[in-house]
């Protein structure tokens, strides 16, 4: 499967050039053998929202986990391709994963904020890489929890359970955590779908902020929310059994102009 | 009119606390008159029919304190190994798992037999409580690593993977998260094993033996609580008072056990989840 340059994108990509954060190339992922997704190049430019589309079961899931290596966790998975951060190939053998993971963020479908104190959720990330002193860790848990617009509403139970949060409360603190790491691309996995439309909302007007100081790449399966927050869009369909990316090129001309009939199709609501 | 199978549930249920009521009911008849600070402290005399329990409880103690300071890291570690680091598929860890099932169900008589053999003998740690501890160990090991496994395995995939990508190590995330996690399994296992530590007999005739002196060491022998109601009841004509006084403080000591157990896990849960 290739992919199309959308004509309608007039704006040549040398004009604005931004940095590239990550490419992939061809990457594959397969279970046990079967193909969740194979073939698969993109590359995802820094300061941007790029977002993934498409029906479920299309590896969209799976791709992300491949980003910052979590895909080691699942048993009987195996990979194909490369992924270049910086460069350097994250599935070289010798890559120290740990330190990957502090470089790519993850923000899961269900928030998943650990069964400890608000402040301590924060913390322990800071603790592993050696952020001990208290002050310190109190800058950056304010820094943080700014830049997810949770401050006001914790600032004065941060010893409180991060359980007792609400669940948009509990993912922006999930964001807020992956934040602490300053990591350089940041991974969501339909972040607002286990949300309410308000909170939803409010991590929305969050993911769109936060592009100013990272890279963020997100899955949704939410078309109009794909159109209101991404800047570049990628549409994954299953064609033979096998996952793949159809289309990929800025949000507009996706939406507007897609090259692909199955693109076409998926985001005029004709099919998907 | 109430149905029959109603009628049916109800009354088992009253028949299984009926039981238990009675049980406790004849303990406390019997034996709650005898109880008084004496008979907690000071040595039994005249074979037990007179005199009290000190040394036996000293005795119980020491026995309880060398089989749980051994049996809790050991199951702790195995459990950790079998749910973190195996595979539930693997050959290995079903074959691991379905050895501790069995082991679970083996007769206490068995691993006395075993813990004379091995510890007293081959080991020459002859009749002691050092014996008797570590043949408990052997038996309660099965089920606290089968509870703390429980415990591990219940903790949802999401902690683990949401750690990892956090870039927390395995060794942070199982400390921070994870055995906070499993806490209260760990702690189901740990009321069960002591309660079965301290209920048994047969396994400790041969290991930590009869001698009902105060224990100066690890290695003196001493008697188990629930063996001196066996020998007080059994072997003693007469002693049937002190052998009810002894039962009705093993159960009280049960009871208190299993009852802190239940308030710290209430505790534990209630802190990490809902507002302090």
């Amino acid at each position: 499967m290739s992919v199309l340059a959308s004509p309608c994108c007039s704006t040549p990509p040398e004009a604005a050039a931004p940095r590239t954060v990550m490419e992939i190339e061809r990457l594959g992922l397969a279970y046990h053998g079967a193909w969740a997704f194979r073939d698969v190049s993109l590359q995802i430019p820094a300061n941007t929202v790029t977002a993934l589309i498409g029906p479920s079961g299309c590896g969209k899931t799976s791709f992300l986990s491949c980003l910052n290596r979590l895909s080691d966790l699942i048993p009987g998975c195996t990979t194909e391709g490369s992924v270049r951060l910086r460069g350097r190939d994250i599935r070289d053998r010798d890559v120290d994963v740990v330190a990957l993971r502090r470089q790519v963020g993850m923000i899961f479908q269900k928030p998943n904020p650990f069964a400890l104190s608000i402040r301590r959720n924060i913390e322990l990330p800071l603790r592993e890489i050696g952020v001990r002193d208290r002050s310190e860790v109190d800058a950056i848990v304010e820094r943080v929890l700014r830049e997810v617009g949770l401050w006001e509403e914790v600032k004065d139970r941060l010893q409180a359970p991060a359980l007792a949060l609400s669940g948009g409360q509990q993912q922006r603190l999930c964001i807020a955590r992956a934040l602490t790491l300053q990591p350089e691309l940041l991974l969501m996995d339909e972040p607002c779908s286990a949300l309410d439309p308000i909170a939803s909302g409010v991590v929305e007007d969050l993911i769109a902020q936060l592009k100013q100081r990272y890279s963020v790449l997100i899955v949704t399966h939410n078309l109009a929310q794909a159109r209101r927050i991404s800047d570049r869009c990628g549409v994954f369909w299953v064609r033979g059994g096998t996952g793949g990316l159809v289309e990929c090129g800025e949000t507009g001309c996706i939406f507007e102009c897609p090259t692909d009939p199955v693109t076409a199709a998926y985001v005029q609501g004709r099919r998907g | 009119m109430p149905r029959f199978d109603a009628l049916l549930v109800h009354g088992a249920a009253l028949t299984v606390a009926a039981v238990f009521c009675w049980l406790l009911g004849d303990l406390a008849w019997h034996g709650l008159g005898q109880i008084d600070w004496t008979f907690l402290t000071s040595a039994p005399r005249d074979a037990g029919r007179a005199g009290g329990i000190g040394p036996i409880l000293v005795s119980t103690m020491l026995i309880l304190a060398v089989c749980m300071g051994v049996s809790v890291p050991l199951g702790v570690g195995a459990a950790v190994f079998l749910s973190e680091y195996t595979a539930t598929a693997s050959s290995f860890g079903r074959a691991v798992g379905h050895s501790l099932d069995v082991l679970a169900g083996i007769p206490s008589i068995v691993f006395g037999l075993f813990g004379s053999a091995f510890f007293c003998v081959v080991l020459g740690l002859g009749f002691s409580i050092l014996s008797g501890g570590l043949t408990l160990a052997c038996m309660v090991l099965p089920i606290l690593i089968r509870a703390t496994e429980e415990g591990l395995r219940a903790v949802p995939d999401d902690v683990r993977h949401g750690a990892a990508a956090l870039g927390l190590s395995r060794t942070r995330t199982l400390f921070s998260l994870l055995l906070p996690a499993a806490a209260p399994g760990l702690l189901v296992g740990l009321v069960l094993g002591i309660g079965r530590a301290l209920a048994e007999t047969a396994a400790l005739i041969f290991t930590s033996g009869y001698v009902d002196r105060m224990p100066e060491s690890l290695m003196d022998s001493g008697r188990a609580l629930s063996l001196h109601i066996f020998d007080l009841s059994m072997n003693i004509s007469g002693g049937n008072a002190n052998a009810y006084a002894s039962a009705v403080v093993l159960v009280v000591l049960l009871l208190a056990i299993n009852l802190t157990a239940s308030w710290i896990t209430g505790r534990w849960l209630h802190r990490r989840s809902f507002v302090v």
